[in-house]
């Protein structure tokens, strides 16, 4: 038995080691290949997976519906912005930032629970796709009298990562060779993806991930076994709105530049159906999401245009328009033939099962 | 006081549109205990429809009155909608109607991206205008005033919702439609053909979601393919408000939301000291539905359904 375990440990040990090997090298191979705007999009694959982790922790585990996540993003972001750009003067370094960033969103995250405790279901998604709406207004008004965050312009000239003296926003050069700054956010955000994965796995088999658990089966019954449901509920939203916040931070770092216009509804959907097409509430299934939603986009625009200039000699359908006609009715067709989701957890598809015979 | 008599008066308009609306949300909660998140674009839908009906008849030379030819295009629309709302509940809701509750949700937020995004192909990303063929005559009331058009769209809308009111209390139709949401398999046992009647709603709500988006566009002078969103959602708020699948509560509560809309556009600037400007005005609706979450989560006049999940 103990030599069992062993074994199983060491091919785990041998699968986390591949697979480190192969995310190091992947960027390489696709730059090489497709070109850097491809590293670019998978700069921003691991960006979504950080966010749809942070979902995962409020929807996939505790079973609260959160149509409003974008705003924690915004937060992180914005917070991100304000202290290290031209725009009020201050440039923090960003190990005292993000953190802080991801702590005022979670600060958010606490603002919106607390209010909603008693809400579930459909109440709570309406709630906070208007908390999301409400947080989205001010980020867009704020500019006049006083300006707090320049209004629609949105923020410029926002200070890249540095680490150890070393700005991730320009290309490095060692010894002789020159690495592109996407090369280098690539490796930053893969390190953080990583802790956040650990993060939200350690929670998900924690006390606090069961307790999560309980409540999205029934919170009644939860309650009587002695769970606070408010702490947890409340935990829940902070948690997730940090993973939030945290990524928001690097989007801004990442891009330089952001306005209101990243943070609307259509991106708060975007994130709920990576978790939602994925498999809700199974790690490995939700990053699987997050980055089929990032990768089929891109994709779908190399291909879109090139097929109809072939079949048809011009552009019928914009990319754009084709490409968001083609997530809509995913996200239909999706739950119609399979609701749980491309890679679901164990228990959830049970359920689905059950809910069919039902 | 001029100010104030006026903002009652185009809180009146806004919400006697929010109302008729809201009926559709609230019919389609009361029986299917579902928000139809695609019911907003069943609004542009039909406030789209109507206008390119009106502007092909003006193009092929028509001549007839200006209300006319809105009734021309609301007939067309009317019908369309109610076929669209009819598809919409057979094919991404009927199916997942023992599902948990978050399938169907997100089959309504999926639909209600293709209505967008097949609305951006027929008729594009700008807005259109609304044709010229309505006066804007206005008539002054107590030192506020109000055109006719917008007098026509309060009446209209009390009449249509009365009608409403009527059909759902003394025809048949109206007693299956409240047996059905009262409980759908003992009415389904006492004889009502519990899809007909689901199919029924929804094609009622569109219809009436129809009319409010024509409304919508003559009272705007325009139509987008966005415009089913927001309002779709403050009419959702305007249904909570009244106390959701309680039809006096959406009307009710349409109407305090309009004002309550425009009171605050009009007056939160003086209450900052110009801290808060107008363009906040869609603010309003969302902190009233929060307010009305936390603190009367059944709405004005509904019955305590905050646990529904």
């Amino acid at each position: 038995m103990a030599i069992a375990n062993k074994l199983d440990a060491n091919k785990k040990i041998g699968l986390y080691l591949a697979m480190g090997v192969v995310l190091a090298v992947l960027p390489i191979l696709i730059g090489g290949a497709f070109g850097n705007s491809w590293v670019r999009t998978l700069d921003f694959a691991l960006l979504y997976i950080m966010l749809a982790l942070g979902l995962n922790m409020v929807v996939g585990f505790a079973g609260l519906l959160d149509l409003g996540f974008i705003a924690f993003y915004a937060v992180g972001a914005y917070g991100y912005a304000l202290l290290s750009s031209p725009h009020f003067g201050i440039h923090l370094p960003f190990y005292i930032t993000i953190p802080l960033g991801a702590l005022i969103a979670a600060f958010f995250g606490v603002l919106l629970g607390a209010p909603v405790l008693r809400l579930k279901g459909d109440y709570l998604a309406i709630v906070t796709l208007g908390f999301g709406e409400i947080v989205r207004i001010f980020i867009n008004n704020l500019n006049a009298p006083v300006n707090i965050t320049n209004g629609p312009q949105g923020i410029n000239l926002i200070d890249p990562v540095k680490v150890a003296g070393v700005s991730l926003g320009k290309p490095l050069e060692i010894a002789g060779y020159s690495i592109n700054p996407v090369y280098l956010y690539y490796y930053f955000f893969l390190i953080l993806t990583v802790l956040v994965v650990i993060m939200a796995s350690r929670l998900q088999r924690s006390r606090i991930g069961r307790a999560w658990v309980a409540l999205r089966e029934n919170d009644i019954a939860a309650a009587a076994m002695g769970i606070n449901i408010r702490n947890i509920k409340l935990l829940a939203f902070a948690l997730g709105a940090l993973s939030g916040g945290i990524a928001g931070g690097l989007f801004a770092s990442f891009q330089g530049f952001i306005s209101p216009e990243s943070f609307g509804l259509l991106e708060s959907i975007m994130i709920l159906a990576m978790i939602v097409l994925g498999g809700m509430g199974n790690i490995p299934g939700v990053i699987l999401g997050a980055v089929m939603l990032t990768l089929a986009p891109e994709f779908l625009r190399d291909v879109i245009g090139p097929v109809q200039m072939a079949t048809f000699g011009r552009m019928i359908v914009d990319p754009e328009n084709a490409r968001m006609l083609l997530f809509g009715l995913a996200m239909v067709v999706m739950m119609l033939i399979r609701p749980e989701g491309v890679w679901p957890s164990k228990r959830r598809q049970a359920e689905f099962k059950d809910a069919k015979k039902g | 006081m001029d100010i104030f008599l006026q903002q009652i008066l185009n809180g009146l308009v806004l919400g006697s549109i929010y109302a008729l609306i809201a009926l559709g949300y609230t019919m389609v909660y009361g029986i299917m205990g579902l928000i139809n998140f695609a019911h907003g674009e069943i609004v542009m839908v039909g406030a789209m429809v109507t206008i390119t009906v009106i502007s092909t008849l003006m193009g092929a030379g028509v001549a007839v009155p200006g209300p006319l030819l809105v009734l021309i295009g609301l007939m067309v629309a009317i019908p369309a909608c109610m076929l669209l709302g009819f598809t919409i509940e057979r094919v991404a809701y009927r199916p997942l109607r023992n599902a948990p509750r978050l399938a169907p949700l997100i089959t309504a937020i999926g639909l209600s991206i293709v209505l967008q995004q097949v609305a951006i192909l027929i008729w594009g990303r700008n807005y259109i205008p609304f044709p010229p063929i309505l006066t804007h005559e206005t008539i002054s009331f107590m030192g506020a005033s109000i055109t006719e058009l917008q007098l026509m769209i309060i009446v209209l809308c009390l009449v249509i919702m009365g009608g409403l009111l009527l059909m759902v209390e003394k025809t048949k139709l109206g007693r299956a439609m409240r047996a059905t949401s009262q409980n759908p398999a003992v009415a389904g046992l006492m004889g009502v053909n519990v899809n007909t009647v689901i199919s029924a709603t929804f094609m009622i709500g569109s219809g009436l979601g129809a009319v409010a988006g024509v409304m919508v566009a003559t009272n705007y002078d325009q139509a987008h393919y966005y415009m089913g969103f927001l309002i779709g959602l403050k009419a959702f708020t305007a249904a909570v408000l009244g106390g959701i699948g309680n039809l006096g509560g959406a009307v009710a509560g349409g109407l305090l939301l309009g004002i309550i809309e425009s009171l605050g556009a009009g007056y939160i600037g003086t209450l900052t000291g110009g801290f808060l400007g107008s363009h906040y005005q869609d603010i309003f609706a969302f902190m009233v539905l929060i307010l009305v979450l936390i603190f009367r989560p059944s709405g004005l006049l509904g019955e305590k359904m905050a646990d529904r999940a």
